[in-house]
């Protein structure tokens, strides 16, 4: 199990989230930069799927009752306690009652912690993950919550000494055009992409807000509802764009000028507040 | 007509509620590889389908939209067609099962009526009608009228409260869409004269349960939350629960009914 002595500015469980509900009102929710939770997960044999712990700006520290396997991908943080060869992108073991602490992460945001097993609080239409929008799943992590952990007993061995660590990648979305690019002006795909956009405070698991130049609509007024996809980036009546992460609602208002490409997803994930970024058009396929 | 959503996703244009309930009940029959959402909306289908073979799938879309329009259209013309839908659909009122949304035979769990019978299945009254889907299914709901907005709701209906009981329970609904919270379906087909604004200042707390309106909207609040539609009164039919397989009776083109509990 893990105890929770503080979890840091949020913390919640994810995994890959909850798929198949969306025409209930139910959001996918899931870890917003997933790749680097496969990867925490495979360091420690983990099956891609399993359900780990994503920490919002480090400055969580956990305790291991039992010691563990564990993992950490993601935004860098600085990683002590009382494991020996603790770090980010290594698989390590955490002796019994020791504790993991990180520290603030130079860049990046949102750092992944995958426990050998799999944390096992109870599932939720199918999926362990937080949903910070419709409150479905367990809460956000507090100082106190302690966090079972499945047995290990059927898992590969681990196999990974070390994952070489990506440094920040150039804040450059790609996006694909739509499905609402025919809601603007001439010209606001390439306004989208003309000039940086810096991301704004009231960000969170539901979206990146972004502020800079406004993409001009050529119509006004909103859309009936339709579905929404994770990436889209949606322009609201203000006109600063908001690209949505996964806990996004599943049915919007707001036409979607673009959707950014799944392999960019992580770069949004890891904007933080006051970061710049860009689009950048590629075709469809 | 199809627009791309990204990579995974395509948002087909149905132009009609009719017709997006029809093709999102044709798809979850037709279960295409691949598919991972489908996402009726008043006038599309966003389905989401990672690593799925984009041209076929499209290929696929395009033919049943083109059916389900097809569909639609016949049944408009069938003098409205709603008489004949609802005599045949009476006889399973009285004790009615939910397909799971994945499609699979139905579910275990089933939602009995309290009263309801072949009888109790009145032809819904011309004029605002919701687009009914013939195959969808009813759940009927019993409420207890007491709500903490059914004399202002009376007073700007200009009607007696007796009678805000009557035309709510007068008329079958069916869910739009589903969005807001999880469970929480926009209830279409509401009789005109029930048509009030929200609240100017929402409540900070409406109870699960809560059955209420709001412009062309009834609904059932699934769980606790702030809400700024006008209560009528509340349903012990709790209609979400993430136990349950699917977790609402609810789904896009489900067919509803109040009654007096």
């Amino acid at each position: 199990m893990i105890e929770v002595l503080t979890p840091g500015p949020y913390a919640t469980v994810q995994d890959l989230g909850r798929h198949g509900y969306a025409h209930l009102g139910v959001p996918c929710s899931g870890a917003a930069d997933a790749a680097s939770l496969r990867l925490a997960n495979r360091l420690v044999g983990n099956p891609e799927r399993l359900a780990g712990i994503e920490i919002t700006f480090g400055m969580a520290r956990l305790r291991f009752p039992a010691g563990a396997w564990v993992a950490l991908a993601g935004a860098p943080c600085p990683v002590s306690g009382g494991a020996p060869g603790a770090g980010m992108g290594v698989p390590f073991w955490v002796p019994k009652g020791a504790e993991v602490r990180l520290g603030t992460p130079p860049w990046g945001l949102r750092t992944y912690l995958a426990v050998r097993g799999g944390v096992a609080v109870e599932p939720v239409l199918g999926s362990r993950s937080t949903d910070s929008l419709s409150g479905l799943g367990p809460p956000p992590l507090r100082p106190g919550t302690v966090l079972p952990v499945s047995p290990a007993a059927e898992l590969d061995d681990i196999t990974a000494d070390l994952a070489p660590l990506a440094g920040p990648r150039p804040p450059v979305l790609r996006v694909l055009p739509g499905p609402r690019d025919d809601w603007f002006a001439p010209g606001a795909l390439e306004t989208l992409c003309a000039t940086p956009y810096t991301v704004n405070q009231d960000s969170n698991r539901v979206g990146v807000r972004l502020r800079g130049a406004e993409p001009a609509r050529a119509r006004q007024g909103e859309l009936p509802s339709e579905g929404m996809v994770t990436g889209a980036v949606q322009v609201p009546p203000s006109g600063q764009p908001i690209v949505f992460l996964s806990d996004h609602p599943p049915t919007g208002g707001y036409p979607v000028i673009a959707v950014v490409a799944e392999a960019d997803l992580p770069i949004a994930a890891q904007l933080r507040p006051g970061d710049t970024v860009r689009f950048k058009i590629v075709p469809h396929r | 007509m199809i627009r791309r959503a990204g990579e995974h996703g395509l948002l087909v244009e149905t132009g009609a509620l009719e017709v997006s309930h029809r093709l999102d009940a044709a798809l979850r029959a037709e279960r295409p590889p691949e598919v991972r959402e489908v996402v009726p909306g008043p006038e599309t289908v966003l389905v989401v389908a990672p690593g799925a073979d984009q041209g076929r799938l499209r290929g696929l879309l395009e033919r049943l939209v083109a059916d389900c329009r097809s569909e639609a259209g016949g049944r408009a013309a069938r003098d409205g067609g709603s008489a004949t839908g609802s005599a045949s659909r009476g006889q399973s009122l009285s004790r009615r099962t939910y397909p799971s949304s994945r499609g699979e035979s139905p579910s275990r769990r089933t939602y009995p009526s309290s009263r309801g019978g072949a009888d109790q299945a009145a032809s819904p009254p011309t004029g605002v009608e919701p687009p009914f889907h013939e195959g969808a299914d009813v759940v009927t709901i019993p409420v207890v009228y007491d709500g903490e907005d059914l004399e202002s709701v009376a007073e700007a209906a200009g009607i007696p409260v007796d009678e805000v009981v009557e035309r709510h329970t007068g008329r079958e609904l069916v869910v739009g869409w589903l969005g807001f919270a999880p469970g929480f379906a926009y209830l279409i087909g509401l009789d005109p004269v029930l048509h009030v604004p929200r609240l100017a200042t929402p409540r900070t707390a409406v109870p699960a349960g809560s059955v209420a309106v709001a412009g062309p909207y009834s609904a059932v609040y699934p769980t606790a939350s702030p809400g700024g539609w006008r209560l009528l009164g509340r349903t012990d039919l709790r209609v979400w629960n993430v136990s349950a397989e699917p977790p609402t009776p609810f789904r896009p083109g489900t067919r509803v009914r109040f009654e007096v509990a």
